[in-house]
C-alpha cells in the first residue's frame, strides 16, 4: 500500500506526519501486513473444517480412515453420492424434500404474516399496539423448551404430531420477523404516501397489497431469508414433534445416522459426512443468490 | 387517527395475534398449569396413574435436584469462559477489518462468516468427526507435535465444544461489532492521531468504548443461547455417552424428563424455572453492563 507523505502538514515531535485515506490510516506497511496475516489465519480456521468435509466426501471408506484428512486420496464422490441417495430406499431425498418444504413454505407464510403485522404496528395507532410489541420483544427471551414441550402436547391432542403441519404451523409465527418487518416499514413506507392513496380512494387491503408489499420487497426478502435459515437449521422442534422417519428434516436424519454410526455391519461415517456436505449446498446457494439481503439481515440483528 | 382506520390497522396484526396466542401464550399457560400437577402411581403402579395437584412441589423438587442444578452450574461456568473468549476474538477481528480498506475487509468478512451459515447440527457433526481419533485429522496432527489429544475425555469435552461454538459464532459476532465500528465518526481518529495517539491506543480508548452496545448485545444473545445449549452436547453424546451424560445441560434434562421418563409435569416445571433463570440472567447482565457505562 502506498503511503503518501504530506510535507505541508505541521511537523510534530515524531517528525513528519503521514496522511492516507481515513480508513486505512497512518500505519506502516508492517502493521498492514500483520493485520492481513492475522485475518488470513482466522479465515483458515474458519474454512479448514469445510475443506476437510469436502475432501472426505470424495474418499472411500479405506481412504477416509487411512489417508491424510486434508488432502485427496482417490475420487469416489459419485459413489458416495449414489450411496447417500439410495441408502434406506432413498430416505435422504425425502428428508431433503421435507426440509425444503418446511423451510420454503413455512417461511413464505411466516413472512406474509410478519409483513402484515409489522406494517400494522408501524403505521397505525391502535389500542394495545404497545402490548403486542412488548410481546414480540419479550418472546426473544423465552427458552425453546418452554414452548416446544407444551406445543408437542397440544399438537398431539389435536392429532398434528408427526405431520408436516407440526413443523409448518410454528413457522407462521415468528416474533423476530415481525420485529424486522416493523423496522423495515418504518424505514421505507412514508405516512404521506398512505394518505395520498387513501385520498385517491384506495382501500386498506388494496394499499397493503399493491403499494406496501411492492415497496417492501427488499425487507420482505430479508425476512424470508432469515426465516428460511432458521427453519433449515431447526433441531429441537423437529426432534420433538416429528417421530416417524418419513417426516424428518435433514438435520434430524443426519443426527440419527450419526448416532447409529454402525448399522448392520455398515459404517455410516462416510454417509454422514457426504450427507452433511449435501445439506449445506441449498443453504450456500440461497446465501449466494440473496447475498445483499443476507448481509443487511445479519447486521439488522444488532439493531436495538 | 380516524377510529375506523385504527381498527383496520389493528386487523393487519390479527393473524399474528391469533398465532401468538395459540403458539406462545397458550403453550406457556399450559406449561405452567402442567407444572402444578403430578402423576401419582397407585399401588404398585398396576392401578394406573392418577393426576393430582402438587402445588409448587415440582418447583421445590427442581430447585433441590442436584442433576438440574449441576447442569445449570456447568453451563454457566462454561459460558463465563467461552463467551468472553469468543467475543474478544470477534472484537479483535472486527478491529482488524476496520483498519483495512473496505474492499479487502469485505472479502475477509465473507470468509469469516462462512461457518455461520452452516446449520448447528451439521457444524457439530463436522467437528465431532474432526475430533474423532479414527477419521479426524486433528489427532494425528497432535501426534506429530508430540501431543496425545483425546478430544472426548471428560476434561476435554467442554474445550472441544467451546472451540466448536467459537468457530460457529465468531463470524456473526464480528459482523455485528464491525458494523457498529463503521458508525464511529472518523474525525475522532484524525483528532487522536494529531494528538499523537497510536493505532492501538485509538482502538482501545475510542473504538472499543464506542462499540460497547454491540458487545452487550452479542453477549446477551450468547448467554441466552448458551443456557439453552442442546444440539452440540447431544451430538457429542452420540460419540461418548460416558462423558456427556443425558443430564449434561438443562435442556437435555428437560427433554429426557419429558420423552424418556415420561414425566411431563416435572419437565414443564423445569422449563419454567429455566425461563425464569434466563430472564433473571439477562436482566442482571443488562443492568450490570449498562450501569458500568455510566
Amino acid at each position: 500500500m502506498a503511503v503518501t507523505e504530506a510535507p505541508t502538514e505541521r511537523p510534530s515531535a515524531r517528525g513528519v506526519r503521514r496522511i492516507t485515506r481515513p480508513d486505512a490510516a497512518s500505519r506502516g506497511r508492517g502493521g498492514q501486513r500483520f493485520l492481513l496475516v492475522g485475518l488470513t489465519l482466522a479465515s483458515a480456521y474458519s474454512l479448514f473444517p469445510l475443506w476437510w468435509l469436502l475432501v472426505s466426501a470424495t474418499k472411500n471408506r479405506t481412504a477416509l480412515y487411512q489417508s491424510n484428512g486434508l488432502w485427496f486420496s482417490g475420487w469416489h464422490l459419485w459413489d458416495n453420492l449414489r450411496e447417500v441417495f439410495t441408502y434406506q430406499d432413498g430416505i435422504f431425498l425425502r428428508w431433503t424434500a421435507n426440509s425444503l418444504l418446511y423451510a420454503g413454505v413455512g417461511s413464505l407464510g411466516g413472512t406474509v404474516v410478519a409483513l402484515a403485522a409489522g406494517y400494522g404496528l408501524a403505521r397505525f395507532d391502535f389500542p394495545g399496539r404497545n402490548v403486542i410489541f412488548a410481546c414480540v420483544v419479550g418472546s426473544f427471551l423465552i427458552p425453546i423448551a418452554l414452548l416446544t414441550l407444551p406445543l408437542y402436547l397440544l399438537f398431539s391432542s389435536i392429532g398434528l404430531v408427526d405431520t408436516p403441519w407440526a413443523m409448518l404451523i410454528p413457522c407462521l409465527i415468528n416474533p423476530f420477523s415481525v420485529y424486522l418487518a416493523k423496522v423495515y416499514t418504518e424505514a421505507t413506507i412514508p405516512y404521506e404516501l398512505l394518505e395520498a392513496a387513501r385520498l385517491d380512494g384506495a382501500g386498506e387491503v388494496r394499499i397493503f397489497v399493491s403499494i406496501v408489499l411492492r415497496m417492501m420487497t427488499t425487507g420482505g426478502a430479508t425476512v424470508f431469508l432469515l426465516a428460511f435459515v432458521n427453519t433449515w437449521n431447526a433441531f429441537f422442534l423437529p426432534l420433538t414433534v416429528l417421530r416417524g422417519k418419513e417426516n424428518w428434516t435433514l438435520n434430524i436424519g443426519l443426527y440419527n445416522w450419526s448416532g447409529t454410526r454402525m448399522e448392520s455391519g455398515v459404517d455410516l461415517t462416510g454417509l454422514v459426512l457426504t450427507g452433511a456436505l449435501l445439506s449445506i449446498v441449498p443453504m450456500a446457494v440461497m446465501m449466494v443468490a440473496m447475498r445483499r439481503y443476507w448481509r443487511t439481515g445479519v447486521t439488522l440483528g444488532a439493531l436495538k | 387517527m380516524i377510529r375506523s382506520l385504527r381498527w383496520k390497522g389493528a386487523a393487519f396484526t390479527l393473524p399474528f395475534q391469533l398465532g401468538f396466542v395459540f403458539l406462545y401464550l397458550l403453550p406457556i399457560g399450559y406449561a405452567v398449569h402442567e407444572s402444578l400437577y403430578r402423576e401419582h402411581q397407585s399401588g404398585l403402579g398396576l392401578g394406573g396413574a392418577t393426576t393430582e395437584f402438587a402445588g409448587l412441589g415440582n418447583y421445590t423438587q427442581g430447585l433441590t435436584d442436584s442433576a438440574f442444578l449441576n447442569s445449570i452450574l456447568r453451563v454457566v461456568l462454561f459460558a463465563c469462559v467461552q463467551i468472553p473468549v469468543m467475543l474478544f476474538v470477534s472484537l479483535v477481528l472486527a478491529l482488524c477489518l476496520d483498519a483495512l480498506t473496505s474492499r479487502v475487509a469485505g472479502r475477509f468478512r465473507i470468509l469469516l462468516l462462512v461457518p455461520y451459515m452452516i446449520p448447528g447440527v451439521v457444524a457439530a457433526i463436522m467437528w465431532v468427526n474432526l475430533y474423532s481419533p479414527d477419521v479426524g485429522p486433528l489427532t494425528p496432527l497432535g501426534k506429530v507435535f508430540g501431543f496425545h489429544w483425546n478430544f472426548f475425555a471428560p476434561s476435554m469435552v467442554w474445550p472441544s465444544i467451546g472451540n466448536l461454538l467459537t468457530w460457529h459464532g465468531i463470524g456473526y459476532n464480528m459482523v455485528i461489532i464491525y458494523s457498529a465500528l463503521q458508525g464511529v465518526p472518523r474525525e475522532l481518529f484524525e483528532a487522536a492521531r494529531l494528538d499523537g495517539a497510536s493505532e492501538i491506543r485509538i482502538a482501545r480508548s475510542i473504538k472499543v468504548p464506542y462499540v460497547r452496545g454491540a458487545l452487550v448485545l452479542t453477549g446477551l444473545l450468547s448467554i441466552i443461547q448458551m443456557l439453552q445449549i442442546f444440539n452440540e452436547p447431544a451430538l457429542f453424546r452420540n460419540v461418548t455417552p460416558q462423558t456427556v451424560s443425558d443430564s449434561f445441560t438443562p435442556i437435555m434434562i428437560i427433554y429426557n424428563q419429558a420423552f424418556n421418563a415420561g414425566n411431563y409435569h416435572y419437565a414443564a416445571a423445569l422449563s419454567v424455572l429455566l425461563a425464569l433463570i434466563l430472564g433473571v440472567a439477562s436482566f442482571l447482565f443488562y443492568r450490570f453492563t449498562s450501569k458500568e457505562a455510566d
